[in-house]
């Protein structure tokens, strides 16, 4: 995007700071990250970024499109990748179980774009209007088959809009589906929302091959390779498909050894890259003798309760998951080894609480502080969670 | 690239099809069945394009899964999405909208298409978007081995329905007329002439183009209700079809079983990218 590409996007998205809600400055991230299509259906709690969506792209020489269910918009999303634009969709958790399929299908054919689910209390219709944090684990292992992608999660409207610009950049030079994890209450609060001016914008745009077409390996590269992506229309006739291919891109269906190298490769180019990945944001972690681990929403009051400890003296840390997938595992059992102990509060009935478990190994306890119904923790909660924490045995 | 002839054959050699140019040879002979009438299809097309002298390199296909989806996927070198099942059309989409100079083409087959895909269906024809959807209707899932589709006839077996279908199948091409797409045909693998017009008539139209292609699945279906050559089916198709103006003059009873050939619809209802973008530019000029 050059400064006068920049200056007219700011100019649609008016004064900074702004006053703006979490679902608006997601949309507010994408148009800055060079997003030119969207396409959507509605649903609580994220029907409002559609909506900014649809009003921003006009003028940005971006197309809005409302498909007929979310199983097409990520579909139309990933047809408008190939074509070499920057795509988004948004969602929330029924929408999100209906992309399943072509996250999958994103992931095997290496095509950038950027789903945001903004989480809301399930199963199925559940608590339409009440955030969650339920999709945790479906945003990692929702598809079929073994494959990697990014999640990142906001805590707040500023960092929906920061870690969508992220996500749009991790996507291109991935070249996987990123997604941004948010929830009912971080979509719809509305915060002093900071836009980045033109010299703090940094994007990243995805390589495309300068090779002449007969030599050009869409697929390949070796082990954890992140290929030049010959989109539609750059005359190399690339051929794209979710079926088990070769680096040339053909299907090879029956052949273990093909599929092995390919999703081997598809998953080591994420997990070579995982400590470049790792975004965590540690407070009070010096001389901690607990911790708080958590994230999104849950981590503004876990913060809360870290201080009031805090100021009652206790050596209580706070860890909270930006990054979620890949999952920071070494950062973890770090932390395991300083710790005698861990809480994981989150609005789930323990779904991060597992991935922690498993990097900890054992080094330290870790208890669990699960909520659901659509209610966000309250300070006192964790405080009382964290010295129930602190004053029980190591069995 | 291989640009021998890939049909063995006597001491001197072919000259290779003058068609194969638009094929990648590497990857040729197809997967088809004995008898399959994808082949056709695929000659038809290609047929299509070189009357219209369209470069390959301004196509995108687009694909769904199923025996019919192969037939541009991976075989026609162009630009190819061979995407999951029943989407081809919502993928399509997105290609269109952003790259509205290329030609963007789906193939896949009645379960595709008018099953799994149907909502897709139904709402690109609606927004009239500016695609060529080739529906080969082989009246079963063929890929899966000859289950029941939306488009399998009443009455006959199928594994699915191995004491007959109770169902009555979907008239793809009169959903998708009704539905406001500006061109809409049938045809079967018997007519291949009128076919190879039908595609080029599909291809050259603004807006959203169907043209349902009645085509033999001898192997998968054919083993159901005893039609195990394609003759069988080329000869049904004869006998049973009927052009759209004789049609108008029969009765119900008269075109029960029959099978209208001939163009459907042909119609300038605006087309969707033209009238998206017109309305985007007339935002940006304020
Ligand atoms: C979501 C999903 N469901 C089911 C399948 C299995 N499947 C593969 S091909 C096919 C049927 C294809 O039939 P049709 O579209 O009519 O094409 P044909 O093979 O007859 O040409 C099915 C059901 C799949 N691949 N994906």
């Amino acid at each position: 995007m050059d400064k006068q590409g920049y200056d007219a996007i700011r100019k649609l998205l008016g004064e900074s700071p702004a006053f703006v809600q979490g679902d608006v400055a997601c949309a507010y991230g994408a148009v800055l990250a060079g997003c030119r299509y969207f396409a959507g259906y509605p649903i609580t709690p994220a029907t409002e970024t559609a909506e900014s969506m649809a009003s921003l792209m006009p003028g940005c020489g971006g197309t809005y499109i409302q498909m007929e269910d979310e199983i097409a918009s990520i579909a139309a999303v990933i047809g408008a990748s190939w074509a070499g634009e920057k795509a988004m969709t948004t969602t929330s958790g029924p929408g999100f179980s209906l992309m399943q399929e072509n996250i999958g299908y994103a992931c095997m054919t290496e095509t950038p774009c950027v789903i945001v689910n903004v989480q809301r209390s399930g199963p199925s219709t559940g608590q339409p209007t009440e955030p969650a944090q339920g999709d945790m684990m479906q945003a990692r292992w929702g598809s079929h088959g073994d494959y990697e992608l990014i999640a990142l999660v906001p805590n707040s409207v500023q960092e929906c809009l920061d870690l969508v610009i992220e996500a749009f950049n991790l996507s291109e030079r991935f070249r996987v589906p990123v997604i941004v994890l948010t929830d009912g209450e971080v979509g719809h609060m509305r915060e002093k929302t900071v836009i980045p001016e033109f010299d703090e914008l940094k994007l990243v745009e995805r390589e495309t091959p300068t090779v002449p077409r007969e030599s050009y390996v869409p697929f390949g590269g070796g082990e954890a390779a992140v290929p030049p992506m010959g989109f539609f229309g750059l005359g190399y006739r690339t051929y794209v498909t979710g079926l088990t291919h070769t680096e040339k891109g053909l299907p090879a269906t029956s052949s273990a050894e093909e599929h092995t190298k390919l999703v081997s490769r598809l998953c080591e180019k994420i997990r070579q890259a995982s400590e470049s990945l790792v975004r965590i944001e540690e407070r009070y972690l010096d001389e901690a003798e607990f911790a708080v681990v958590s994230y999104g929403i849950t981590s503004r009051v876990a913060l809360n309760a870290v201080r009031t400890l805090r100021r009652r003296k206790k050596k209580i840390g706070y860890l909270r998951l930006i990054g979620l997938w890949p999952f920071p595992e070494e950062r973890l059992l770090g932390l395991s080894k300083q710790v005698k102990g861990i809480l994981v509060p989150e609005m789930n009935l323990g779904q991060v609480y597992h991935p922690i478990r498993e990097a900890v190994a054992g080094k330290c306890r870790v208890a669990h502080l699960p909520k659901i119904g659509g209610e966000i923790h309250t300070p006192a909660e964790i405080v009382e969670a964290v010295q129930k924490l602190m004053g029980g045995r190591r069995r | 690239m291989n640009d021998e002839p890939i049909i063995p054959g006597p001491a001197r050699p072919l000259k290779p099809h003058r068609l194969l140019k638009f094929l990648r040879q590497e990857i040729l002979p197809t997967a088809f069945c004995p008898g399959c009438g994808c082949g056709t299809v695929l000659n038809s097309f290609a047929q299509a394009v070189e009357e219209l002298s369209i470069d390959p390199k301004d196509m995108v296909f687009v694909t769904g899964i199923g025996c019919s989806s192969w037939i541009p996927s991976p075989y026609f070198k162009g630009d190819t999405l061979h995407t999951t099942h029943g989407r081809p059309i919502a993928f399509a989409t997105g290609v269109k909208i952003m790259r509205p100079d290329l030609k963007v083409v789906v193939i896949a087959g009645d379960g595709d298409i008018a099953g799994i895909g149907g909502n897709h269906l139904v709402h690109a024809a609606r927004r009239n978007i500016d695609i060529t959807v080739l529906m080969v209707n082989n009246w079963n899932y063929g890929m899966t081995g000859g289950q029941v589709s939306p488009a399998t006839p009443f009455g006959v077996p199928t594994t699915t329905t191995p004491y007959d279908n109770p169902e009555h199948p979907l008239e793809a091409a009169e959903l998708v007329a009704a539905a406001g797409a500006n061109y809409v045909s049938r045809w079967t693998t018997y007519h291949v002439f009128p076919l190879m017009e039908s595609i080029q008539k599909a291809l050259e139209i603004e807006g959203f183009s169907f043209i349902e292609i009645l085509s033999q699945c001898p192997v998968s279906y054919g083993k159901m209700v005893d039609m195990r050559r394609a003759s069988d089916f080329l000869k049904f198709y004869r006998d049973q079809s009927v052009r759209v103006h004789k049609a108008k003059e029969m009765s119900a009873e008269e075109l029960e079983g029959k099978i209208v050939v001939g163009k459907l619809v042909e119609r300038q209802r605006s087309e969707f990218v033209t009238s998206l973008r017109r309305i985007n530019e007339r935002f940006r000029e304020g």
